[in-house]
């Protein structure tokens, strides 16, 4: 009995020492460098290239406003739409002070509420940056869709439109808006990059777990269900209106090719400047932990199967899910699959709990 | 030693006396924690719809009146430490506490089950026979019948034992699973987490370590030759589940606190002369007294009561040997049969309502009736799965829709393995009843998972 007990003690020592024992066959993954080549490599790059695009909607914008004309609009809309995708690559990370100030919910909200736009507008005392779920739809870029090619008919009607101060006064907040909180995001990212991927304060983990529940999220909600199931009437009836960028009609299938593009370049870790692939990418991490690599090539696998079914659809999903739902179903049902692998395989596997709430839905 | 000989053994019944106040005590912090955490509120008030146990379906939340269920078992934990109308304070207690753990079941841990069996035992147990209100107030007795506290090592021995024995699977011994997972998920914590804990060979030896440990310590804590270094291993070993597992709870201190009971008479004594020394009115000298003067007599009755449930605890843990299937996929007699942290699962489960009348077809949002913890637990067990599509059935129907049924997407993966389908595709699991659910809708697991 006694040597039972000391082999037992034996066992429980060794497992809890940690002195100098011969490390065996793996090398422990190095998840700060996954942390800082991601925030260096891709979130920071992701948002700077944003900021960009969104300067030159900015000077385009400044422009239009001294001057509107119909070729002053149109290099505007073209500007709005580069901003719109490079957005994309920066809606899932609701980190930070992006999760503080509900920056993806200010940005990308839709349907727009055209109601309450116009009561915004009439409101003296308005305040968007206030958290205020009633006031995520009367912003950011569904809203300037809706200025930029709804509020009228023809150019022309909108150019009318947009000439009337309030309007214009209105467009002018929405556009300062997006533009002081990307800056407020970005300073964020650049100055606390080394305490997001530092493991001294037994933070990583939560930084890691954060990241990878931001990116399941998105993939969940950003992308399957607002973009593609929502409109596709997956839980309701079909809403055609619900489609993003709905006002400019043509650009909602190639928003969400891009969404699902920044979703695979994010597994990967691809730089963003260079799209060269990383060692330290939730791709090798899950190859660390899952040794016969079955697991990231069946997301992969799964992410190029969904590409291919969004790029059968039409590139007005409003128009594909009011005339051939069914494609738009198979896309869903695609994307639905990395869903379950993400968030079942992928998850377990890290060790991480799912932590936000299920995001299917409005 | 016969039977009877054995029942008419009296012992010293300090022991007894201090498991009944470190167990008050456990029990009184263990619930103003969960109170303090929030937990009340978003467990049993938040939910619009509660997952139930199997016959205690008519045990549910009760508003803001659960408040007052906790208050009650606040109160009746402090009575027991005090030993104060000790027979109704721990009815009382065992009939609250037991309440708030049947109210739902998405809550169910392995240790609240314990402490209700425990409480249960309790009701039948002198332990408030010395260092007690009531006993100041009446006669103080030093000697119970040996069988009372056997009972409570008993009971113990049985959790450590099947938690052994169920730890004898091939994914825990020969893939090391589920602790793999979790332990290179560990990687934070300071020294060993992003060293040892990354290494194969520590899984493998935390596996085999936590297997033989839970099969053998209830030996030697049965021994008195190995009882301290035994008892230094429960405080080692829990010890290290908490900074490993935080999530773990309370249940390491009761354990530490409940293994107290193998020790003999004379440690138990300390305590209690240590505790008199700040309650005056208790000081008296043990050792003085007489064997058979002051020893309390128990009932056949709760003999009989006692020697029945540990029986029936004994067989228990056995009962999934009963329905086909695997344990760990479909969860038939999975619950209250001390299978602690043998599996990490995950799922992704939806429903769809099949209109038939209208044949038309929606799919539901789990959030529309689920908190976020509901639908986590809800999505990788069948019978949470098949309690929720019920309920989704009477909700629909309420709203007037007829001739419906319920179809599932469910997806869960198992101990590191990929993701499977939970339960078949495009079948109603609305309009049958539980046992045709178990037969005939959930896929079978396609792998093996040894065990004995």
């Amino acid at each position: 009995m006694k040597k039972i007990l000391k082999t037992l003690i034996l066992f429980i020592f060794i497992s809890c020492s940690d002195n100098n024992i011969e490390q065996d066959n793996v090398d422990s993954f190095d998840r700060s460098s996954l942390l800082i080549e991601l925030a260096n490599n891709l979130i920071i790059p992701a948002h700077d290239n944003f900021a960009l695009n969104f300067s030159v909607f900015e000077i385009d914008f400044e422009r239009f406003s001294s001057d509107l004309s119909i070729p002053n609009l149109q290099k505007l809309r073209s500007s709005f739409i580069d901003s719109y995708m490079a957005w994309q690559h920066v809606e899932m990370f609701n980190i930070g002070k992006a999760e503080e100030i509900f920056y993806n919910l200010k940005t990308n909200s839709y349907p727009t509420n055209i109601l309450r736009i116009e009561a915004n507008m009439n409101n003296n005392g308005l305040d968007l940056d206030i958290p205020n779920e009633n006031n995520y739809p009367t912003q950011g870029f569904p809203a300037i869709d809706y200025f930029l090619f709804g509020i009228s008919e023809t150019d022309e009607m909108i150019l009318n439109e947009l000439s009337d101060a309030t309007n214009l006064n209105y467009l002018n907040l929405l556009v300062q808006k997006i533009s002081t909180n990307t800056e407020s995001v970005i300073n964020f990212w650049k100055n606390n990059t080394q305490d997001f991927a530092n493991s001294a304060d037994g933070s990583q983990s939560s930084n890691l777990n954060m990241l990878a529940n931001d990116f399941v999220y998105y993939y969940e909600k950003g992308l399957r269900a607002n973009k593609i199931g929502i409109p596709a009437g997956r839980w309701s009836n079909k809403l055609p209106n619900n489609v993003e960028s709905f006002y400019s009609k043509i650009h909602s299938k190639n928003l969400a090719i891009e969404g699902l593009k920044a979703s695979k370049n994010f597994f990967l870790g691809l730089n963003f400047n260079t799209g060269a692939p990383s060692d330290y990418s939730f791709r090798t991490y899950i190859d660390y932990l899952d040794t016969e690599n079955s697991l990231s090539n069946l997301i992969i696998e799964s992410f190029d199967n969904s590409m291919s079914k969004l790029q059968i659809l039409s590139d007005d999903f409003s128009h594909q899910v009011a005339n051939n739902n069914s494609q738009m179903l198979e896309a869903y049902d695609a994307i639905q699959e990395g869903v379950v692998y993400l968030k079942t395989d992928m998850l377990s596997l890290l060790s991480i709990s799912v932590d936000y709430m299920d995001a299917d839905g409005d | 030693m016969s039977l009877n000989k054995y029942l008419n053994t009296y012992v010293n019944n300090s022991p007894l006396i201090v498991f009944r106040i470190l167990f008050g005590l456990l029990i009184f912090f263990s619930q103003i924690r969960f109170w303090h955490k929030g937990w009340i509120e978003s467990i049993y008030i938040d939910p619009v719809f509660h997952f139930s146990y199997y016959w205690f379906s008519w045990v549910k939340p009760i508003g803001d009146y659960t408040y007052l269920l906790f208050i009650i078992c606040l109160i009746s934990s402090l009575f027991i430490v005090i030993g104060f109308k000790y027979r109704v304070s721990s009815l009382i207690l065992f009939l609250s506490y037991t309440y708030i753990e049947l109210m739902d079941k998405t809550t169910y841990l392995n240790h609240y089950y314990l402490v209700s069996l425990i409480l249960f035992m309790l009701i039948f147990l002198p332990a408030s026979s010395r260092f007690s209100i009531d006993s100041l107030k009446t006669t103080d007795f030093y000697f119970v019948p040996r069988w009372t506290i056997d009972s409570l090592k008993i009971m113990l021995c049985i959790v450590y034992f099947h938690a052994g024995i169920a730890k004898v699977n091939s994914d825990w011994l020969l893939s090391a699973q589920p602790l793999k997972i979790w332990l290179l998920g560990n990687y934070d914590i300071p020294l060993i987490g992003d060293t040892l804990l990354q290494q194969n060979w520590v899984h493998y030896a935390m596996s085999w370590g936590g297997m033989l440990y839970d099969i053998l310590i209830p030996f030697l804590l049965l021994i008195p030759k190995t009882r301290n270094s035994a008892f230094l291993l429960v405080i080692i070993f829990h010890v290290l589940t908490k900074i490993l597992f935080p999530a773990i709870g309370m249940f390491p201190f009761i354990m530490i606190f409940g293994c107290l009971v193998f020790f003999d008479y004379k440690f138990h004594e300390k305590i209690i002369q240590f505790i008199s020394k700040y309650l005056k009115k208790f000081q008296k000298n043990i050792f003085t007294i007489k064997k058979n003067e002051f020893k309390i007599k128990t009932s056949l009755f709760s003999v009989f009561i006692i020697g029945f449930f540990l029986f029936i605890q004994f067989l228990l843990p056995l009962r999934h040997n009963l329905y086909d299937g695997e344990l760990f996929w479909t969860e038939r007699g999975y619950r209250f049969s001390w299978r602690v942290m043998l599996v990490e699962k995950k799922g992704f489960t939806e429903f769809k309502l099949v209109d038939n009348g209208n044949s038309s077809s929606f799919y539901i949002k789990n959030e529309d009736h689920l908190t976020d913890f509901q639908e986590k637990q809800m999505s990788f067990q069948p019978d949470f799965i098949k309690e929720f599509a019920d309920y989704l059935g009477d909700f629909y129907k309420a709203k007037g829709y007829s001739n419906i049924e319920i179809h599932v997407n469910s997806y869960v993966t198992l101990n590191g393995r990929r993701s499977k389908r939970l339960i078949k595709r495009d079948t109603d699991i609305l309009n049958i009843d539980k046992k045709t659910f178990y037969k005939n809708c959930i896929i079978p697991f396609g792998d093996e998972i040894k065990k004995i």
